[in-house]
């Protein structure tokens, strides 16, 4: 059964175009994860999703519910993890849990035995008594999934839950999703910029660049539509080569991505010296070669011709070179 | 319309707010300090200046003046203060839960106006200390209800101004272009009679706030009034309804 169905839903802002007319479904039950890079359109359309904003045109639905027309509905079946924190920080980490179980109704037992059962779940429940001020980012995030979860929502929401998070917290934080995505059977939807996250945590996946979804379908498949091994050639005339590579039956697909190719094949270590071969006939030298599984940044980039990290390692840079004390979503 | 979850969300809107004040201690002191220099330093500055048409000390007629400072300011942080929930992201977490919107904006504006009549409360009592004459007790309850429709009025305000700007310098210009002259034009510092120029009494006439100090001055003190308090209750009645109807309109509209 799907959970979550869209149909055309777009978002406009003055003139530029932030989500474009998509249409997916999520299955009930799963991890479904929306990977692309940042202002793809991940954030508005779970904005528009959780009735946040209103959609430009089209519509969706939510547990059966009407985003438009069952709005205090849609509001009851779903839990949303903001991208920036939205905790009371001059709160208790039990206060935060109440209010947020008081604003949805929750009858006083109800509400004692799911912030036990919640904050043992990301294991903050020793911490419970402290302000959330005093919290760690990691700390921070975990009871914002808890708060999420504490109303036994049918569709708990993440946008983006390990951004600028450390390595090991971000590795804790997946495991928190996937046990919860099993013990309730929370059907997840989660935006993301990072691969891995999305290769560790989702079965099925929709990528997303410029307000559109440009491919949906199982992780496994996606990396198998592109071949079983990629090799990444580097070399003296890449438009030469991949003429010649093209006429090759055993290789599943060439891609000419400006300075380097790419390449899909089986057993891929068997196959370089065959192609260093075919590359000395046509007096083309390669200069550099890498043979891997393909991840699914080779799928961002076999869909949409870009790196998902050049613009993550851009971002990263720019906000580097802003002036000192300038740290918008660290200063709170 | 509403059920027992809205009011389960009225209530929580409010305890927060009082959890939140009394853990900000700078906030409460700051508050009640501020327009106690008003009271101390003016009070006893002008004790000795003759207004025309005065009845009683300098302080008796500032008083009231000053109770609605001290109500109008905390009021119209409580109703700005939506725009740091929404900067800090809490605003998302209120607006995303299935309550109404309408109970949103009680609950925030019974917790402002709690914490604005403690406030007022607070100055009535030092004021009353320092010699100032009430006129008793129908008076008094008469100027606490004063008191809860300014700060209504003003928590309105301060939301119509969160829903409409996004960020906090804007609320420092609307403060200084626009509250302190209301301020100085609501009689709060002066009487308002005909020895002043007609076009500062006419541009009193336009300023609500007027009939709020004129309503407290004519049921805390009693004497000093312009127009009968009964009729400035009816007046204050009307604006109050006016901006909170704006105020729930404006923040109804705002989206993230």
């Amino acid at each position: 059964m799907n959970i979550i169905t869209t149909e055309n839903l777009t978002k406009t802002f003055n003139s530029f175009t932030a989500v474009d007319h998509i249409k997916f479904s999520v299955k009930e039950g799963e991890i479904f994860g929306f990977l692309g890079p940042n202002g793809a359109g991940k954030t508005t359309t779970i904005k528009m999703l959780t009735t946040l904003l209103y959609p430009t045109e089209g519509s969706a639905s939510i547990a059966g519910f009407d985003i438009l027309k069952q709005r205090a509905q849609v509001r009851e079946n779903i839990g949303v993890v903001f991208q920036e924190p939205a905790l009371d920080t001059e709160l208790t980490c039990r206060e935060n849990l109440d209010f947020h179980a008081r604003m949805y109704g929750l009858s006083a037992e109800t509400r004692k035995k799911r912030i036990v059962e919640v904050l043992t779940l990301v294991n903050l429940l020793d911490k419970k008594d402290v302000l959330v001020k005093n919290y760690s980012s990691g700390m921070k995030r975990r009871l914002e999934i808890a708060r999420g979860l504490m109303h036994s929502p049918r569709v708990l929401f993440l946008d983006e839950p390990t951004l600028g998070l450390d390595a090991q917290t971000r590795r804790v934080i997946w495991d928190y999703i996937k046990q919860l995505n099993k013990i309730e059977n929370t059907t997840i939807f989660l935006t993301t910029h990072y691969m891995d996250e999305a290769d560790f945590l989702c079965k099925n996946i929709g990528i997303i660049d410029k307000g559109k979804i440009i491919v949906m379908n199982r992780v496994e498949a996606l990396k198998k539509s592109i071949g079983n091994d990629v090799i990444t050639l580097v070399c003296s005339d890449n438009i030469v080569l991949q003429q010649r590579l093209s006429r090759e039956l055993w290789i599943n697909k060439t891609t000419l991505y400006g300075s380097f190719l790419t390449l899909g094949v089986e057993r891929g270590e068997e196959k370089i010296p065959v192609i260093f071969e075919i590359a000395r006939q046509v007096n083309v030298s390669i200069s550099s070669v890498d043979v891997r599984k393909p991840t699914l940044d080779d799928v961002f980039l076999h869909y949409t011709g870009r790196h998902i990290r050049e613009q993550t390692t851009e971002a990263v840079v720019s906000r580097a070179f802003k002036p000192v004390g300038f740290h918008p979503r660290r200063q709170k | 319309m509403m059920d027992r979850k809205d009011f389960q969300a009225i209530y929580m809107l409010w305890l927060r707010q009082m959890k939140r004040f009394l853990r900000t201690k700078s906030r409460v002191v700051a508050t009640i300090v501020q327009p106690l220099f008003f009271l101390f330093i003016l009070g006893f500055g002008l004790n000795i200046a003759i207004f025309p048409g005065m009845e009683g000390s300098y302080i008796t007629f500032l008083a009231p003046g000053i109770i609605a400072m001290a109500i109008l300011f905390s009021s119209m942080f409580t109703g700005v203060s939506v725009l740091w929930d929404r900067q800090s992201g809490f605003l998302q977490e209120v607006l995303v839960a299935p309550v109404s919107r309408l109970s949103i904006v009680i609950g925030r504006t019974f917790g402002g106006a709690t914490v604005a009549l403690i406030q007022g409360l607070i100055i009535m009592v030092i004021a009353i200390v320092l010699g100032v004459q009430i006129s008793g007790l129908r008076g008094f309850l008469l100027t606490i209800f004063f008191m809860i429709l300014l700060s209504f009025t003003a928590v309105g305000f301060g939301l119509i101004l969160a829903s409409t700007m996004r960020d906090f310098e804007g609320f420092q210009s609307i403060m200084s272009l626009i509250v302190m002259p209301l301020m100085f034009l609501s009689s709060s510092f002066y009487p308002i009679n005909e020895s002043l120029p007609d076009w500062l009494r006419i541009l009193s006439f336009c300023n609500p706030l007027f009939y709020m100090v004129d309503g407290i001055r004519g049921s805390f003190t009693g004497i000093n009034y312009v127009i009968p308090p009964l009729i400035n209750l009816g007046i204050i009645l009307v604006i109050c309804i006016i901006i909170m109807v704006l105020g729930t309109h404006f923040f109804n509209k705002s989206e993230i």
